[in-house]
């Protein structure tokens, strides 16, 4: 059995055949409608928290401004959602209410589903892109690039929140009736939905690990911790990490964009500030630099909010709080680092294995059964 | 010398050799597979288009039928509001008197000689949290009807959930109306039992110069539309409309614009800590109450506190209850409230309108001898209840409320006083059809 999991081969499809399994199988098959639908929502995070892990886990990029990304793609979708709600050449209801009764000209592209599916997913990827180039390339990092980042996702929320007429304002855009021709209402189509989400964040997973293990991989590691000789080598760093960059605001917005026909609504409320620095939470507690950390502990995170609240509905955010104390005293390298420090405490007692002789494998490969086990 | 190797050479930064190609090889496989995989999955389970069901949209959504059970001898209810986030501290009073009306109700026998219980829920001051507690309620818990909500975002976000569904929602607070769902019980006031009455006060006071602030979002936003089509057609002028972003504390620029106006009265839509900063700087500046009067439809009892009783006495407010309304209702209301949470405890309208909903819902019950959503629905119009507020009616076509404006005056102690009243409850009139004024508004 150790063999088996030796072999990184095996490792991989043991993990992708537990996560099918789990996802396609077991959770359709024990969850209500209603929590099929809310493990969907949590899925539209993690993949959010994928792209984190690949920016700031291995790129060191702490982006405080996903917000941006998956507010991108989530009002993209939501605009399609309401003109196709709308008709054709219809208006959308708020606009009637808040504005003048017109559909601006860069909200009629939307009513396309081709163009606003390939908007999701290269308008945001093009934006990181660019951004990140003219940011890195000033050699713009640590504090001051969170910093950036953070005022980008409240200049971004004050923006939708002023534009009431064509945004929907603080009230966002909401009360959805089909998803490209489906009935939302319908529970068959939200498990499609839920279909949808889980395989498009396994997609995720593996585009990912494929990225960690190539060249690429090691390169944004070796950026992460040592840019200036990364440099001298003659590498461009500001290449690397806005293609991380990149990447990580591409599975934003394409969660962001699930998120709106999953959850019905999206509003300032869930791309500023706040929302922003929650998804570095389910990140950090999960284990930054790992590969699935980032996922499991978004779901975990997501999860234990929703259930706690349920349950103790008036002091639910003193569990938060204590769970955040613990990780962040305790385990810097999030719950994925769990099977490490054990590790390490029995390579104390019992004299090292040939285990130390690749160390980013470690860090890099928590045990596949912990993608069983919480997914 | 040599540190520097050669530039960009392929073989650089390739510490493990061994596992690069087979490897990649096979994750594209793998991710191939899942995504075929995913593809199938999902066009499998493939449901309802919506052209089938175009014909009948809006009625025909419910797809699942209530499980609410109604055969023990205890019904439950949800109480949706926020415990957390920054709309807590205006919700929590609104769920103490929930919760103080639950707590009569099942004292005195309960709803058709079932005990209420009460699933409660924190909406965390986010709309998408109110939607999926909402959801949770109904197929979860099976509640009867769901209790709560604040601002405009959260009830939008609701809205689609309680229609899908086919369940109940009583909405307590004043909004900016331009809604009616037959899904929602509205029994804060719309804009034409609160916005349109003081505006109706300020002509009576001979003001024709108005100024209009308030936080940017919906319900200023769209009451400030409102005004500005009122006054066109009342010969009053509006001098300035200016917003601040929600939790901004600067006012200088604002109140300096105002003070240059030469406005007469102001209308103020502000909310939350905006407000201190807004009087504060209205107070520096050397305005008076007397002279140049602040409407505020924002400012209740809870919010004098918080503000200053001394930067806000004399100013004048629109609500449909204060603390001071002279009942016998509001007199037992008031003292039943200070009895059970304490007497440093203030009674506001947002509060008042979440105890009648209660009622309310408990009156439409036994006019229709049954907790079945249509049977309500349909028993809804004319159910009326002897509020704190005076005597309130529900609306059976909009599913708003008959409610008696009352403009107040914010006094030294701290509570408001009524100063002028309409001529009994104004029938609500959310899309302001009964205002030729309105025509172009929605």
């Amino acid at each position: 059995m150790s063999g088996l999991w030796r072999n990184p081969t095996a490792r991989l499809w043991v993990g992708v055949a537990i996560a099918a399994v789990v996802l396609f199988v077991v959770a359709p098959g024990t969850l209500s409608v209603f929590r099929l639908n809310l493990l969907a929502k949590f899925l539209c995070l993690a993949m959010v928290a994928v792209g984190i892990g690949l920016a700031w886990g291995r790129g060191g990029m702490l982006t405080l401004g996903q917000g941006v990304f998956f507010g991108l793609g989530g009002y993209m979708m939501a605009m399609h959602l309401k003109l196709a709600d709308a008709g054709p050449g219809g208006v959308p209801d708020f606009m009637s209410l808040y504005g003048d009764g017109t559909v601006p000209g860069w909200w009629e592209p939307f009513r396309s589903p081709v163009f606003t599916i390939v908007a999701i997913v290269v308008l945001p990827t093009l934006i990181a892109a660019l951004l990140g180039l003219a940011v890195f390339t000033r050699r713009v990092r640590g504090a001051y690039f969170a910093i950036l980042s953070q005022a980008l996702a409240a200049a971004f929320a004050i923006l939708l929140i002023g534009q009431q007429k064509v945004t929907g304002g603080t009230n966002g855009l909401n009360g959805f009736q089909g998803f490209f021709g489906f009935a939302l209402s319908d529970p068959a189509n939200k498990q499609m939905l839920y279909f949808i989400a889980a395989g498009t964040l396994l997609v995720m997973v593996l585009l990912v690990r494929l990225l960690y293990r190539s060249r690429y991989g090691e390169l944004l590691v070796a950026v992460r911790d040592q840019e200036n000789r990364v440099r001298f080598l003659g590498y461009n760093p500001a290449l690397v990490k806005a293609a991380a960059f990149a990447v990580a605001a591409c599975f934003a917005s394409i969660g962001g964009a699930l998120f709106v026909p999953i959850v019905g609504i999206i509003s300032p409320a869930d791309v500023g500030v706040v929302p922003s620095i929650v998804f570095l939470v389910g990140v950090a507690i999960g284990g930054r630099a790992t590969l699935l950390g980032p996922v499991l502990g978004a779901i975990a995170v997501s999860w234990a909010e929703s259930s706690l609240s349920e349950s103790f509905p008036s002091f639910w955010t003193y569990f938060q709080g204590g769970l955040f104390i613990v990780v962040v005293a305790f385990l810097p390298g999030g719950l994925a680092s769990l099977g490490q420090v054990w590790r390490k405490r029995r390579a104390v007692e019992a004299p090292p294995d040939d285990e130390a002789d690749d160390p980013a494998a470690v860090v890099a490969e928590p045990e596949p059964s912990t993608s069983g086990r919480s997914a | 010398m040599r540190v520097l190797p050669e530039p960009r050479s392929p073989d650089l930064l390739r510490s493990s050799p061994a596992k690069g190609t087979p490897l990649t090889r096979t994750s594209t496989r793998a991710l191939a597979l899942t995504a075929a995989l995913a593809t199938t999955v999902g066009l499998a389970g493939c449901g309802a288009k919506t052209d089938a069901s175009a014909g009948s949209s809006g009625s025909a959504a419910a797809t699942g039928s209530s499980c609410v059970d109604t055969s023990g001898d205890s019904i439950k209810i949800g109480f949706l509001n926020s415990l957390s986030g920054t709309m807590a501290i205006s919700e929590q009073t609104v769920r103490d008197s929930l919760d103080m009306a639950a707590d009569e109700i099942n004292a005195a026998g309960g709803v058709m000689g079932k005990q209420l219980k009460v699933v409660a829920e924190d909406g965390a001051s986010e709309p998408t949290v109110f939607a999926e507690k909402a959801e949770k309620l109904i197929t979860s818990d099976c509640v009867a009807a769901v209790f709560g909500g604040w601002t405009s975002s959260s009830r939008k976000a609701m809205l689609p959930v309680f229609e899908s569904n086919d369940a109940l929602l009583f909405y307590p607070v004043q909004y900016e109306g331009l809604e009616a769902s037959k899904n929602i019980f509205y029994t804060g006031a719309t804009t034409n039992q609160q916005i349109i009455p003081a505006m109706d006060y300020l002509k009576e006071q001979g003001k024709k110069k108005v100024f209009l602030v308030g936080s940017d979002y919906v319900f200023p936003r769209t009451a400030n539309k409102e005004i500005d089509a009122y006054a066109k057609a009342n010969g009053i002028e509006i001098v300035g409309e200016e917003y601040a972003p929600l939790g901004h504390t600067d006012f200088s620029t604002i109140v300096n614009k105002l003070k240059g106006s030469g406005a007469d009265a102001v209308f103020n839509t502000l909310n939350g800590d905006s407000n201190v900063a807004f009087f504060k700087e209205y107070k520096n500046a050397g305005l008076k109450a007397d002279s140049l009067p602040v409407v505020s439809v924002s400012i209740a009892e809870e919010e004098v506190g918080g503000i200053g009783v001394d930067n806000v006495e004399g100013q004048l407010t629109a609500w449909n209850y204060y603390e001071t309304v002279d009942s016998p209702e509001n007199k037992k209301f008031v003292a039943d409230f200070k009895a059970k949470y304490g007497d440093d405890r203030v009674t506001s309208d947002p509060m008042e309108a979440a105890y009648t909903s209660l009622y309310l819902w408990k009156g439409m019950v036994e006019k229709a001898k049954s907790f079945a959503v249509p049977d309500i629905q349909a028993a809804a119009g004319g159910v009326s209840f002897d509020a704190p507020e005076g005597k309130v009616t529900v609306n059976g076509e909009n599913h708003h409320i008959a409610k008696t404006a009352l403009i107040g005056k914010i006094a030294k102690d701290g509570l408001i006083y009524t100063e002028w009243k309409s001529d009994g409850p104004i029938e609500p009139d959310p899309f302001l059809k009964g205002y030729d004024w309105a025509a172009g508004l929605s």
